[in-house]
């Protein structure tokens, strides 16, 4: 986020797309809510009719995938009525040129006639979110979980840059990452193509500045991303793969593959705190302490660094997660020792700019947001003041591109994927949570209910949803939460594996898999 | 903003006009007995215990919903003060169970802690008591309406901070409760779990089901961590017993959250001390796992990565690091896959 979660109630507009926040971001919501009692206009733009949609001033259920002729059209209104901040445009950007020629042909009344969204609708908005005068974008997943993702990111930063609307309280572009760590592990060089702090492998000085540091030579070259990890297993030239805290056989998509890959390595090692179904095909199986067993940080989504304590010992013989990599290096030759998660965090000050003043003693209170450089920095609420990192922003023109798996008569339904408020991910620990189990025990798909007519369906009905790749059963709800001819399931359950379905088609920049659109048939079971 | 001065207990004390008469006094440290009232959601003036005495003033006003105004005199605990509010404390405890030897709340009572404080033993006005089904619909929420006293804490949380407006106030007079729409237990309303409405119960009307039984209040340490679900970064706080997790609470400290939870946060702790946790290294022998030392399951992986790195090279080798993990696991995951590994193929869950 470039805003703080707090800022989101004082803010004037909120434009909120592919993003289901009361489910999966519910405290968010919270602070959507308050804004909306301060008299926020909210705008939610989503395919489903989900609750965040229900609080909103105007709900936008355009098809999925199809974003790109939203967001441009949006620029297209914002550019031609001169809504834009020209100061802003003029002494902070550039390419607005190019910007301004592609979106000319994504008139509103293109947008009406592709995507079914009425012109004056987009005009609405574009009007309500120029002229705000503060005004946040929230994104989830679905925006980037598509083959268009970098350039749906980009359509969006063409938005908020357009009208001024970043650097500045309650002012800004907010994606609500997902994972209680995802932000930290981007950050520590959980990536392919960056060390900790987005520092470029392929960067000469950064690589011999880690050489240093760490006192060997290193590779130059990029890595694979999991989706190309997965590919090069099943064709064999991955041979060895070890996961630490991850369940791809259930998370990543086209799972059958994914399975089939992972068998097919000389050695699978999975380190996690339940025997998981990747956890099943190791060859080395090793037991991992829970959150309450460690002392540790972990960043939040407005890249709050706080600490996590120790509340009970390691249950079994479990040990720390860095504690049993570093046996490992160790027993490789080389060397790693530290006494405690607290002595990591001084390394990583070290070598992260973002994290240079970031100390277990500074985190106690609220934690601190980075960037932080220096022991006497404040921390950074809101990014992008006065200046972008890199100086100018660059406007993207970006082109529709239509999903990588369109309907057809075979497979006539859409399938988009997401989250439930109850569960969480694969339900490796969720679904061992008494309560969360008994609220939701099993996974419906939800089906509009002219399609479940159209195909004799009642609620609770047992249909096999099948899709190129694979197919699984599961049960029915009938709700006008999904229009027709889209339905929705999350990939909490095994039982209901979603993934098998969903289309590992990447983004090319990103690699990120395009899990809310695949076509899908249904076929009532008996 | 215009200052206002009055004295309070012989203190001047100047604030912003508009201020509660309870917040003056409570920001010069001068403390009252409230049970309705709560900084975080609209005053509600019903229970009366934070009444004090203002000069020039007929009656006991409730000083959660008396402005200041300037000069006004407050006396906070004078002898009347004093009987008005033991005479109230009198009254709940007149219909209430008073069996704080079974009850989940003691020790984090606030009906408890003022009758301590006012040496209120017991209640002196005899009369029908309630007798209401506790609500033992779910495995997180029990409600017993006999230990409410109306506050109505609840059912402004539900409202004002989640905006759902499940529980809410039906009857009139004697018969007055909260439940939730129709008088159906949780189970069969909307709902979602979330337990605002435990963190602000000041009795024992809500409880955490899953703590009952499981140790009184003041055996619990607890233990401020971060909540393993989604980005939020949500504070909790875990509640430990004789080294197990016994649930979870939240605290107005939390920096993103105060003490709002969602189900997960709040209810989903079971997993940590799950019979299900791994709790040896694996080793798989003929097709299936048997238990093994860490001894034999490092050297395991260490010999296995070693061979494949010096046949076939390092990017024959990958890692996935993980979003669940802290900053320093996935640090030393990062530093393990480029430095000793020596492939940069690390990656992780970021996209779903």
């Amino acid at each position: 986020m470039t805003n703080s979660i707090s800022e989101i109630k004082d803010t004037d507009f909120i434009f909120a797309i592919g993003t289901n926040t009361t489910e999966t971001h519910p405290i968010i919501s919270l602070e959507v809510k308050k804004a909306i009692k301060n008299g926020t206009k909210l705008v939610v733009a989503d395919p489903r009719k989900t609750e965040m949609a229900e609080l909103a001033d105007i709900h936008i259920s355009h098809p999925s995938g199809s974003d790109l002729i939203l967001l441009n059209a949006l620029a297209n209104v914002i550019i031609t009525e001169e809504l834009y901040d020209k100061e802003f445009v003029e002494e902070r950007t550039e390419n607005f040129q190019e910007l301004k020629e592609t979106v000319q042909k994504y008139t509103p009344e293109y947008a009406e006639e592709t995507i079914g969204i009425s012109a004056d609708t987009i005009r609405e908005v574009a009007r309500g979110y120029a002229n705000a005068d503060k005004a946040m974008i929230l994104y989830t997943m679905g925006i980037t979980q598509h083959i268009c993702g970098t350039d749906n990111v980009l359509a969006i930063a063409n938005l908020a840059m357009l009208c001024g609307h970043i650097g500045k309280p309650s002012t800004g572009v907010n994606p609500l990452r997902g994972q209680n760590n995802v932000q930290g592990a981007c950050d520590m060089g959980g990536l392919p193509n960056v060390y900790p702090g987005y520092q470029k492998v392929v960067d000469e000085k950064v690589r011999e500045k880690f050489e240093k540091a760490w006192g060997v030579s290193l590779n130059p070259n990029n890595g694979l991303s999991v989706g190309e990890m997965m590919d090069n297993a099943y064709e064999g030239k991955v041979k060895g793969i070890y996961i630490m805290g991850e369940n791809p056989v259930l998370s990543d998509p086209d799972a059958n593959h994914v399975e089939e890959a992972l068998k097919k390595l000389d050695f699978l090692v999975v380190q996690d705190i339940f025997l998981t179904e990747t956890a099943m095909l190791a060859d080395v199986v090793l037991p991992a302490a829970s959150f309450a067993e460690k002392d540790g940080t972990f960043t939040n989504t407005e890249r709050r660094v706080q600490r996590i304590r120790k509340a009970i010992n390691p249950v079994g013989q479990s040990k720390e997660d860095w504690e049993i990599i570093c046996m490992v290096a160790t027993a490789m030759g080389y060397p790693m020792n530290y006494d405690s998660a607290e002595d990591i965090m001084k390394e990583i000050a070290e070598v992260t700019p973002s994290y240079g003043g970031i100390t277990y003693r500074r985190l106690e209170g609220d934690g601190l947001q980075w960037p932080c450089p220096t022991e006497d920095h404040p921390g950074t609420p809101y990014l992008h003041k006065g200046r972008f990192a890199k100086g100018k922003g660059s406007f993207h023109a970006v082109e529709f591109v239509p999903p990588n798996e369109e309907t057809d008569s075979e497979y006539p339904f859409v399938l988009t994927t997401g989250r439930r408020l109850w569960h969480y991910h694969t339900g490796t620990m969720s679904r061992r949570a008494d309560g969360l189990e008994w609220k939701y025990p099993q996974e419906k798909l939800e089906i509009n209910p002219e399609d479940a007519a159209k195909l004799g369906l009642r609620e609770g009905d047992k249909v096999k949803v099948a899709s190129r790749r694979g197919e699984i059963e599961i049960a029915v709800h009938c709700t006008d939460r999904v229009p027709p001819g889209t339905v929705f399931g999350s990939f909490h359950f095994r039982e209901s594996a979603i993934n098998k379905l969903t289309n590992p088609a990447r983004d090319p920049k990103a690699k990120i898999p395009e899990y809310k659109v695949c076509a899908v048939k249904i076929q009532k079971l008996a | 903003m215009e200052k206002v001065s009055l004295t309070i207990d012989g203190r001047q004390v100047e604030v912003s006009a508009g201020t509660t008469v309870l917040e003056a006094a409570r920001s010069a440290g001068i403390e009252i007995p409230t049970l309705c009232h709560d900084p975080e959601l609209t005053s509600h003036g019903a229970c009366r215990l934070c009444v004090v005495s203002i000069e020039g003033m007929r009656n006991l006003p409730a000083s959660c919903v008396t402005t200041v105004r300037e000069g006004m005199v407050v006396h906070t605990s004078t002898p009347e003060v004093n009987e008005a509010r033991k005479t109230i404390l009198e009254l709940l405890l007149s219909n209430h169970p008073n069996d704080c030897m079974i009850c989940e709340k003691s020790g984090e009572c606030k009906l408890q802690e003022y009758a301590y404080l006012y040496g209120v033993k017991e209640g002196t006005f005899a009369g029908e008591q309630s007798n209401y089904h506790p609500d033992d619909s779910n495995p997180m929420i029990y409600r017993d309406n006999n230990k409410c006293i109306l506050c109505g804490k609840c059912v402004r949380a539900c409202e004002e901070v989640q905006g759902r407006s499940i529980l809410g106030f039906a009857n009139r007079g004697f018969q007055t409760k909260v439940t939730p729409a129709l008088d159906k237990p949780l189970s069969e309303s909307e709902c979602v779990f979330c337990g605002s409405c435990i963190s602000v119960c000041p009795v024992g009307a809500l409880t955490e089901k899953g703590m009952m039984g499981k140790g009184r209040r003041w055996e619990m340490k607890k233990v401020r961590t971060i909540c393993p679900y989604c980005g939020t970064g949500c504070t909790i706080e875990l509640n430990v017993k004789n080294g197990e997790v016994v649930g979870v609470t939240s605290t107005e400290e939390g920096a993103v959250n105060g003490r709002a939870l969602c189900i997960k946060g709040r209810f989903g702790y079971n997993f940590i001390n799950h019979p299900d946790r791994l709790k040896t290294p694996l080793i798989k022998e003929n097709g299936s796992l048997r238990e093994a030392t860490w001894e034999e399951a490092i050297s395991k992986v260490a010999e296995n990565l070693s061979k494949i790195k010096e046949e076939y090279g390092s990017d024959a080798l990958a890692t996935l690091t993980s979003a669940r993990c802290t900053n320093e696991d996935n640090y030393i995951m990062n530093k393990f896959t480029r430095a000793v590994l020596g492939t940069n193929s690390i990656d992780h869950c970021a996209r779903l």
